[in-house]
């Protein structure tokens, strides 16, 4: 199994990020996710500086994948979106069936993203066909489904046809809106929201008022409350997954990576009390089991 | 201009029928229909009455198959498209790929609709789709106004648009909130907050609702205690409780009507399969008055207090807003 590390999901500070892409560099990742998924107003490296540091990561060894942006509404969103497809050199993590469109119409091959609604066996097949290299599954989905969606995919012979990857690690992207729950929690308009999310590096928890977290609001995006960690469920992914994500929330989360690693035959268990890995067993995606 | 009214039963089709709807839209018992709850909903011998119903009022069906089909259960949803095919619906609503290159494929004279469950907000995702044939677009309720003007301009296909009811703040089929909390989401298993796993409870802070034991609100004696959706709790946000994501209220466009109705906008969905047969038969009525009077005369147009109480008071909260279509709401 490979080790991807995924896209920044919040909205950083330019210099924060390239901090943290040092060190990324130099991690065990074998896969490195690059861009801005969330909200096109988040532009502390443009298109360019984006493929920039995806250079350089590349010559480190490390295949980079760019994500694109997963609600768009805008006609300059779209715009933008074709010019990440458009980028010749590294391959885009689609997160909205439009990015399908504009790479499979050119015959581009692609990353399907876990926000794409790719459920099934035949929804791979149709992929595959379009040009799918590797399917990052919705965040939701448990090893059951996977296991009967890989039997599926024996029987129509495209098992093995192209990469499955999964969240192992950090906070779940549950739900994208119109509104902006940062800026509103900040009583600003979503049109004047002077960019507020990059005074929360890691999002504003919403909490229930039995103080427990429940969710982490990041721009337009509804993250899960607790972060998600599979450690523990690694030594029965061998044989259904390809690639296995950790997602950042600080240059701290590189040390997962480690840590995975260390654990990928169950070698290096690791306490997990805090977390949630419900999803994965098939109950709520909150919960945590082991 | 169609008006399009939710059918949650045979008492709600004909309801809905009966005050004007040019076409309902409904779905099966079962989780191939993302309304999927419990006493709602459509067997066979309840469908072939609806439809029939239905056709002789010259209203159209419309069948909503639009929940994702399972890997090793692919079989039921592509057995209730033919079902919806045989007994002569007029459209098949749909999001998964799957189950759109099924139809397509198998029953291609069936008019196919892209459910707002796949969530197709731009041009370049509505031709993505475009292959399996659809002749209609459900837009998902995040666009602003002008930004559904824009698209319209983009693309040929047919658009349609909510216009009244409960409101999704997120954009539909991407919201996996309830499966967080839950276990089962709209995409899964067609329901959203599911009732099995709501609990009340009268407390000494209040009336407390729960869901799968998480405390999404807590009422006074003087507040209308709402149905727990966990995207509509009250929540805290650094020591700040509010309505954190979205306040319990329902959208209604009727004052954008003469806008939508010269863009081209083919259809206005009404939401609320899961509402009463009376709540049908009320909003079909004032929409049925309210589209009349757009027809006749777009520029005179004017909107009815009558209309809007009727629709406050059929509400969540008894309160409305114009939703994403106004950026101010974003």
């Amino acid at each position: 199994m490979k080790l991807s590390l995924g896209n920044v999901l919040f909205f950083w500070p330019k210099d924060t990020l390239l901090d943290f892409y040092q060190h990324a560099k130099t991690s065990i990742a074998d896969t490195i996710y690059i861009g801005e998924s969330v909200c096109s107003k988040r532009r502390e490296l443009n298109l360019n500086q984006w493929l920039e540091l995806g250079h350089d990561l590349s010559q480190c060894g490390k295949q980079v994948v760019l994500s694109s942006l997963a609600l768009l509404e805008a006609k300059s969103e779209l715009a933008v979106l074709k010019k990440v497809c458009d980028n010749g050199d590294f391959l885009v993590e689609t997160n909205d069936f439009g990015a399908v469109e504009l790479l499979s119409s050119k015959n581009i091959p692609f990353v399907a993203g876990a926000a794409l609604n790719v459920y099934n066996q035949h929804d791979l097949n149709y992929l595959y066909k379009k040009g799918m290299q590797r399917w990052v599954a919705p965040v939701e989905l448990s090893k059951d489904w996977l296991m009967k969606t890989v039997e599926g995919c024996q029987e129509l012979n495209i098992h093995k046809k192209f990469e499955i990857e999964v969240f192992g690690y950090g906070h779940l992207p549950l739900a994208y809106a119109a509104r902006c729950f940062t800026a509103r929690s900040e009583d600003r308009p979503k049109d004047q929201c002077n960019l507020c999310c990059i005074n929360y590096p890691q999002g504003r928890d919403i909490n229930s008022q039995e103080d427990e977290t429940l969710f982490v609001m990041n721009g337009i995006q509804t993250l899960s409350g607790k972060a998600q960690n599979l450690i523990n469920d690694l030594p029965h992914m061998q044989d259904l997954v390809d690639v296995v994500r950790i997602n950042p929330n600080s240059v701290e989360s590189l040390t997962w990576l480690t840590l995975f690693k260390q654990n990928m035959q169950g070698n290096a268990p690791l306490s997990t009390a805090g977390y949630c890995n419900g999803y994965w067993h098939k109950i709520s995606g909150m919960a945590l089991v082991g | 201009m169609e008006l399009l009214a939710p059918a949650g039963s045979l008492a709600a089709l004909k309801a809905a029928v009966d005050e004007g709807a040019n076409a309902v839209y409904l779905g099966f018992k079962d989780d191939t229909n993302a309304r999927h709850f419990a006493g709602l909903n459509f067997n066979e011998r309840q469908l072939n009455q609806g439809v029939q119903y239905a056709h002789n009022k010259n209203a159209h069906v419309h069948v909503a198959i639009n929940t994702f089909a399972h890997p090793d259960r692919a079989q039921v949803w592509f057995d209730s498209v033919k079902h919806a095919h045989d007994i002569g619906a007029d459209v098949l609503i749909a999001s998964n790929i799957a189950v759109l290159e099924y139809a397509a494929t198998h029953y291609p004279n069936l008019e196919l609709h892209l459910s707002v469950q796949a969530s197709a907000t731009n041009a370049a995702a509505i031709n993505f789709f475009k292959p399996f044939g659809i002749k209609r677009v459900v837009l998902p309720r995040v666009l602003s106004y002008q930004q559904v003007a824009n698209l319209k301009k983009d693309t040929e296909l047919d658009l349609e648009v909510f216009a009244y009811g409960s409101l999704c703040i997120m954009a539909e089929g991407r919201c996996y909130l309830s499966s967080y909390m839950t276990g089962e989401s709209p995409n899964t298993v067609g329901a959203c907050s599911p009732a099995k796993y709501v609990r009340w409870s009268e407390t000494e802070q209040g009336l407390e609702s729960r869901l799968n034991d998480v405390l999404i609100d807590r009422f006074n004696d003087d507040e209308k205690a709402g149905y727990p959706t966990l995207c509509k709790g009250r929540f805290e946000v650094d020591g700040n409780l509010s309505h954190a994501l979205e306040e319990p209220t329902s959208l209604n466009t009727l004052e954008l009507l003469p806008e939508l109705y010269k863009l081209g906008i083919c259809s206005l969905k009404i939401e609320g399969r899961q509402r009463s047969p009376a709540y049908t038969r009320q909003v079909t009525r004032v929409w049925r008055q309210a589209i009349d009077a757009v027809m006749k005369d777009a520029d005179g147009f004017k909107t009815q207090d009558s209309w809007n109480k009727q629709l406050a008071l059929l509400s969540e909260g008894s309160q409305t807003t114009l939703g994403a279509y106004a950026r101010s709401w974003q």
